[in-house]
């Protein structure tokens, strides 16, 4: 099991055919307080780069995009009366969704934990 | 999110006016340093490195503002003033507002309007006996100022004022903190003036400001700015706050953001602010644009601002398109966000009249779908200004 980034700053846990995504720390801190969050339907099929989700936050809303092809197979429905969750802890109880994994190969090109703090690094 | 590269970010409200020359050479208040001192996310906002949020975060900062007291810098804006015999008269030309009967000492709200009837600005004049005080916003201020010039600098002579710092205390503490510098401070009414010397330093107070709540505008020298930010940032009541909380405390007191929810295409009938053409000015008219001006005020205007309360949790921000509930476009959002105060999602925008009776239902329009909202009375929170 590893957790892999994407250049956009969603992660993926990948637990055999199956993962987990959220947005990262640092995301959750550029966009501030976040005020909504809108999900998939589980059962959607996304491709890799496909919209999957959007966050509001005070200051904007963004997307976020699937890191992976698969189908979504679960929400975060505690984000629902709880979006603040991805602030108080992104990596963990304010992960966004779960989905399979069409193609395992496609998460081999994402960062992993070093390379993403070095990329973040690269930004400020 | 950061937007990655190749990918279109959608703009963020305080990003309206930035220009890439803006972002190459920001201009900075004499506040600067104070705000980096402390830990301010600035932005740049109108030419300017503005802070958006210090530590708190928005929300608690907006929040903040209507229970206690938080200090704004509003630097950037535009001070000025106009002098000469001539000049109530010769800014009348400009504005709908009565000026030749704004009393001394009081502050008026009023816009600069084009031959179409639109909104070039809105600014706050205070007649100061000698002359008028004006203040406008940062991203008009260069053109305003030439603008006045050029239509009535024969008649009144503009003094830009370029050294001048800008703050504002608002919140319902906002008085009781003052009255520790400045007990007279405590018994003006709101849109009046005085000037007070605070410790030594020479302040211009307008009762006034952009939240809603009660508080104060206070311009002073430049190089005097950050001690007295200091001073008042050690009262207990008083939080340091950003552009961000700004504009939610704005948008829940219902005011507007000029280049968002008035410009040059909208008339003040329009944006329902019909209250700022004064009684003489309806009969007498004067002012660019008043043929259309009070023409809309008689025969009505074609659209109307409006407040808009998405039923659900979801945002809809500028420019989400506006439908009835047979799927026709009535308008757009003009302004829309989170408000912390209300607790849920907040927007304005303008409306075919015939939509702008409160509680008519819409769709708002939100990434192709339709969010069902309602229209809603303005303000969404009870403005709460000193007038007794």
């Amino acid at each position: 099991m590893s957790i892999k980034y994407t250049k956009e700053h969603e992660w993926i846990r990948v637990d055999g055919k199956t993962a987990v995504v959220g947005i990262s720390d640092y995301a959750q801190k550029q966009l501030g307080e976040i005020v909504f969050v809108e999900l998939p339907a589980a059962g959607k099929n996304l491709d890799k780069g496909a919209e999957a989700a959007v966050i509001e936050s005070v200051k904007a809303a963004s997307e976020v995009y699937a890191p992976a092809s698969g189908a979504v197979t679960e929400v975060n429905g505690a984000l629902d009366g709880a979006p603040g969750k991805v602030n108080a802890d992104a990596m963990g109880d304010g992960w966004l969704f779960k989905m399979t994994l069409r193609d395992a190969g496609e998460i081999d090109g994402l960062m992993d934990a070093d390379q993403y703090a070095a990329y973040v690094k690269g930004l400020d | 999110m950061p937007p990655p590269a190749g990918r279109k970010a959608p703009p963020q409200f305080w990003e309206t006016y930035v220009t890439d020359a803006d972002a190459r050479d920001l201009k900075t208040t004499p506040l600067d340093a104070l705000h980096r001192e402390r830990g301010a996310k600035m932005v740049p906002f109108a030419g300017y490195a503005m802070p958006v949020h210090y530590q708190g975060g928005i929300i608690k900062e907006h929040l903040h503002t209507r229970a206690q007291a938080s200090l704004f810098d509003v630097s950037h804006m535009g001070q000025a003033h106009l002098l000469g015999d001539d000049a109530a008269a010769a800014l009348e030309t400009l504005v709908p507002g009565d000026i030749a009967g704004l009393g001394k000492g009081k502050s008026r709200y009023t816009v600069l309007t084009n031959d179409k009837g639109g909104i070039i600005d809105d600014l706050m004049v205070t007649n100061c006996g000698t002359h008028f005080f004006i203040v406008v916003n940062a991203a008009c201020k260069k053109r305003d100022f030439a603008h006045i010039r050029k239509s009535i600098g024969k008649r009144a002579k503009l003094k830009v004022l370029r050294d001048r710092a800008l703050i504002a205390l608002q919140g319902p503490a906002a008085a009781a903190v003052l009255w520790r510098f400045v007990p007279a401070a405590r018994h003006m009414m709101f849109m009046t003036a005085e000037t007070f010397k605070l410790g030594d330093i020479a302040c211009f107070v307008t009762r006034s400001g952009y939240t809603g709540e009660d508080g104060y505008e206070i311009s002073l020298a430049a190089k005097d700015a950050e001690n007295v930010v200091r001073l008042l940032l050690g009262e207990v009541e008083v939080m340091a706050a950003g552009l961000g909380a700004r504009d939610s405390l704005r948008l829940e007191a219902g005011l507007c953001l000029y280049g968002s929810d008035i410009d040059a295409g909208t008339t003040p009938v329009e944006a329902g602010l019909e209250w700022v053409i004064g009684k003489r000015r309806r009969e007498q008219g004067g002012f660019p644009g008043a043929d259309i001006i009070l023409g809309q005020l008689k025969g009505g205007a074609p659209r109307r601002r409006v407040g808009l309360r998405p039923d659900g949790k979801a945002p809809a921000r500028a420019h989400t398109p506006i439908q009835d509930k047979d799927g026709n476009l009535i308008g757009e959002v003009t302004s829309g966000g989170y408000g912390p105060t209300v607790g849920g999602p907040i927007a304005m925008g303008y409306v075919k009249t015939a939509f702008a009776a409160p509680d008519t239902p819409v769709n708002l329009m939100v990434r192709d779908k339709a969010l069902p909202g309602r229209v809603a009375k303005l303000p969404f929170v009870a403005q709460r200004y000193f007038n007794t």
